[in-house]
């Protein structure tokens, strides 16, 4: 294998990669603070047609990312209101806001299928970015570093800042939390409304950086990947960065093996790797840890209403 | 303590003609009270008295319909905790508002409203413990301590923002007599130092040894105001719970009947993570007598009741017998067919489906011994007709035998379920914390029960963290510790520091210890 294989395969791995990080560590956040959100693959899809359809029309990808997020955020306000003021089923409703971004995007993607935009630029100068080895390191878009430092980000302020040690203590206990005076509502609103921000921005990855041109379902189900990496997870950052990256490097792989032929594997075996090697992995570090019950925030997933 | 009573220092708190309605109930009616600074004052009532609605009142949890409050004199409006705190009152909740993954220190951190540098607040904190002397290791998990020492961060939690007043919620409820005593000697040191103390409780015994006035509440009113010290205990209680005490009425000739349930030898491991595994417990229980089992709680009460009731197997059948049957690897719906019924602690959710009707609740266990289900097959009207029973016959309040069980208080719940259980006149009751947060008359109404179950020649085995309930109850007790069960003993000959040591793990030690 020659370096500039090997380039263009972690080139590869990381542009793979990023959606599933952004939309993950979105999702870990909201689900820190208590909500089980499982419209994250409505949601991205939401960010990737409101984005594309902005950099279709404005012809800038910047305004496109940016609509994205709001395009996010307005998702997941959806499902805020129904699942924390109105206090509906978190499952239920996050499952209608998948089917509903599905909906939706085919709708206002419908004028777009086929269209083609200017694909996300790297950051860097071409004499970084371009660079047959550095660009490695340099060769990205500003998703990719944004994801990064979000992850070292997020990290940071779950384990060292107040607000943080606040919106790990409403998704340990709702009811503590309002007693002693948090805002659990709102705190769980802003939790879901990043969660939803950084699902658009995942979901906008795939119109604008992996693929510039609109599809149908362009997210493939990778919504759900993400929420499955949360829970394997554990609920820590570093490790989804692990989990992500783990998954974007056999999916990457699968991609070589197809591309170089090989034929003792059925391809249906090797389109499966991705998931199960990121499943193996996650599982067996989840072993050897007897607090595995603790690891998920106590309050996940139930309504709470002041009372 | 007992300050000068002068005149012109203004009461710390003053509440004046409060009330308080929710749908269908008034829960305060026209509520004054004062307490003054430095003062222990004790609010008295049974469960369902309005104490718990009063004091979120006066933590700005709720509002108040009508009414005003005074603090220092300067009339105040409490909108919420954090005002609250601003004044100067400091909560310790009766379930405490604790995050069971996090730290002390953290958990201390969230009490706060103000954001303190990590190193500053630990410095603090370590000041607090030594100034009271209270033994608390801050970077410790929540999960990971006793109960007396999860209420101990809400005390330093209360103590960080220098209280003028601090509100205790029946705070010794799941105490040892030994953290009791010391809680009071904590209290004490702080209401010296100034802080007013307002004490809420229904142990009569607590009140008169730590506080100078008591106001009584029955049914949302104010029915007496007066000083625990000189007043007597039975006067005491007529008043909170309006009518003459009903005493416990015990058949006598207890416990000389056949064995009718015998644990030999059983050990189980503890459930992670925090399982207490069981070492080798062996007892019996006969015909007619009322064992206590006493213990701190997460001694392995919760892993005796499972292995009893069949939720655990035992690792050989011989390690439980039921009437000389080996049962010990039964399964849980076997065992009640035989006739061992147990009660769990947890009402909603292990006793009982809390989104269940009373009448499907009463099928789910009364099956096996009574015909409700032929042939697999639910009989609604001998459903409806047994829970009807059971809610007449146990005086269980509610609406009728197709309220969810989540609707019904904890008190009713608990008697409804022991009510299910007892009316299949099993060989041998095993139950856990029978009255726990169940209010006085409702906790009589059960024990009385328990007492003629066990008068009809069954076997009843109580689980309990109540002292003073299983010296009343129990012919003979013995005490679980870290999984180990003691020896049996006659109540009769038992006092209760021997016992109290006992809980704390000091087996057979000559002297009390105080640390």
């Amino acid at each position: 294998m020659t370096t500039a294989m090997l380039v263009s395969i972690l080139m590869t791995l990381i542009a793979a990669s990023t959606p599933l990080l952004l939309a993950s560590l979105g999702e870990l956040v909201a689900e820190k603070a208590g909500v089980l959100n499982l419209g994250v693959e409505g949601m991205m899809l939401c960010g990737a047609v409101a984005g594309f359809a902005v950099a279709f029309s404005t012809g800038s990808t910047g305004f496109g990312l940016v609509a994205a997020a709001f395009a996010g955020v307005a998702a997941a306000m959806i499902f805020a209101v129904l699942a924390l003021s109105l206090m509906a089923n978190q499952v239920a409703t996050g499952l209608a806001l998948t089917i509903f971004g599905i909906g939706t995007s085919s709708l206002i993607g419908a004028g777009f299928v086929g269209r083609t935009v200017t694909r996300l630029q790297p950051v860097f100068p071409a004499a970084l970015s371009e660079h047959p080895l550095l660009r490695v390191i340099f060769g990205h878009d500003i998703l990719v570093y944004l994801s990064l430092a979000l992850v070292a980000a997020v990290s940071f302020f779950l384990r060292r800042t107040r607000p943080g040690l606040i919106l790990r203590a409403v998704g340990e206990n709702d009811a503590s939390a309002h007693a002693i005076g948090y805002p659990v509502i709102a705190i769980r609103y802003a939790a879901v409304a990043f969660g939803g921000a950084l699902a658009g921005l995942g979901g906008a990855y795939f119109s604008l950086a992996l693929t510039p041109m609109w599809a149908d379902r362009l997210t493939a189900g990778r919504g759900w990947i993400a929420l499955a990496l949360v829970v394997f997870s554990a609920w820590k950052p570093g490790r989804l960065l692990l989990g992500a990256y783990l998954f974007g490097a056999v999916m990457t792989l699968e991609l070589q093996a197809k591309a170089a032929g090989v034929s003792w594997l059925a391809p249906e075996v090797l389109a499966m790797a991705p998931y199960l090697a990121t499943i193996a992995v996650l599982t067996m570090m989840s072993l050897g840890r007897r607090t595995g019950r603790l690891d998920a925030p106590a309050c996940l997933g139930k309504p709470f209403s002041a009372t | 303590m007992n300050q000068p009573r002068e005149q012109e220092v203004p009461p710390r708190l003053a509440l004046a003609h409060i009330s308080k309605s929710f749908p269908g109930v008034k829960a305060n009616d026209d509520i004054s009270l004062s307490v003054r600074p430095g003062e222990i004052h004790a609010l008295l009532g049974e469960n369902g008295a309005g104490k718990s609605t009063l004091v979120k009142i006066i933590y700005g949890v709720q509002q108040a319909d009508e009414g005003s409050i005074h603090w220092n004199g300067e009339p105040a409006a409490i909108p919420s905790p954090k005002a609250a705190r601003k004044l100067g009152i400091g909560m310790v909740f009766q379930h405490f508002s604790l995050f069971d993954a996090m730290t002390v220190i953290e958990n201390i951190a969230l009490g706060l409203d103000e954001a303190v540098d990590r190193e500053e607040l630990k410095r603090r904190v370590a000041a607090i413990l030594q100034s009271y002397s209270l033994p608390l290791d801050p970077e410790r998990e929540v999960h990971t301590l006793s109960v007396g020492e999860r209420q101990r961060i809400e005390i330093v939690r209360c103590l960080l923002q220098k209280p003028k007043l601090l509100i205790m919620d029946e705070p010794t409820s799941v105490l040892t007599p030994q953290e009791v005593e010391r809680l009071f000697e904590t209290l004490r040191q702080i209401a010296a130092e100034g802080c007013s103390i307002l004490y809420i409780s229904h142990k009569l015994h607590e009140i008169k040894a730590l506080c100078d006035s008591a106001t009584i509440l029955r049914g949302g009113r104010v029915v007496a105001t007066c000083d625990p010290k000189v007043e007597t205990t039975k006067r005491m209680a007529e008043l909170m719970i309006g009518a003459e005490l009903r005493k416990i009425e015990h058949g006598k000739a207890a416990g000389g009947g056949a064995v009718r349930l015998e644990v030999k030898g059983l050990s189980l491991p503890g459930e992670p993570p925090f399982g207490t595994a069981l070492d080798n417990v062996s007892f019996e229980a006969r015909a007619g007598e009322i064992l206590g089992i006493a213990g701190v709680a997460g001694n392995g009460q919760a892993e005796l009741l499972t292995a009893l009731s069949g939720e655990q197997l035992a690792a050989a059948p011989e390690a439980i017998r039921l009437d000389c049957k080996a049962i010990g690897l039964e399964g849980a719906g076997a065992r009640r067919a035989l006739g061992l019924a147990c009660v769990p602690e947890e009402r909603n959710g292990h006793a009982a489906v809390p989104d269940f009707s009373l009448a499907d609740n009463g099928v789910l266990t009364a099956r096996h011994r009574l015909p409700l289900a032929p042939h697999g097959f639910i009989s609604r009207g001998a459903v409806r007709r047994f829970a009807d029973g059971v809610i007449k016959l146990f005086d269980v309040r509610t609406t009728g035998n197709a309220a969810l069980a989540r609707s019904l208080s904890g008190g009713n719940l608990q008697k409804f379920i022991m009510g299910r259980e007892i009316g299949q006149q099993p060989a041998v009751l095993v139950v856990s914390q029978p009255t726990w947060g169940v209010d006085a008359g409702a906790a009589a109404a059960i024990r009385q029960e328990l007492v003629d179950l066990a008068a009809k020649g069954s076997a009843v085995v109580v689980i309990s963290q109540d002292l003073d309930e299983l010296l009343e109850l129990a012919d003979r007790l013995c005490v679980i510790n870290e999984g180990r069960l003691s020896a049996p003993r006659p109540v009769a000959s038992l006092g209760i520091d021997e016992i109290g040591l006992m809980m704390g793990g000091i087996h057979g030690a000559e002297e009390p210890v105080h640390a």
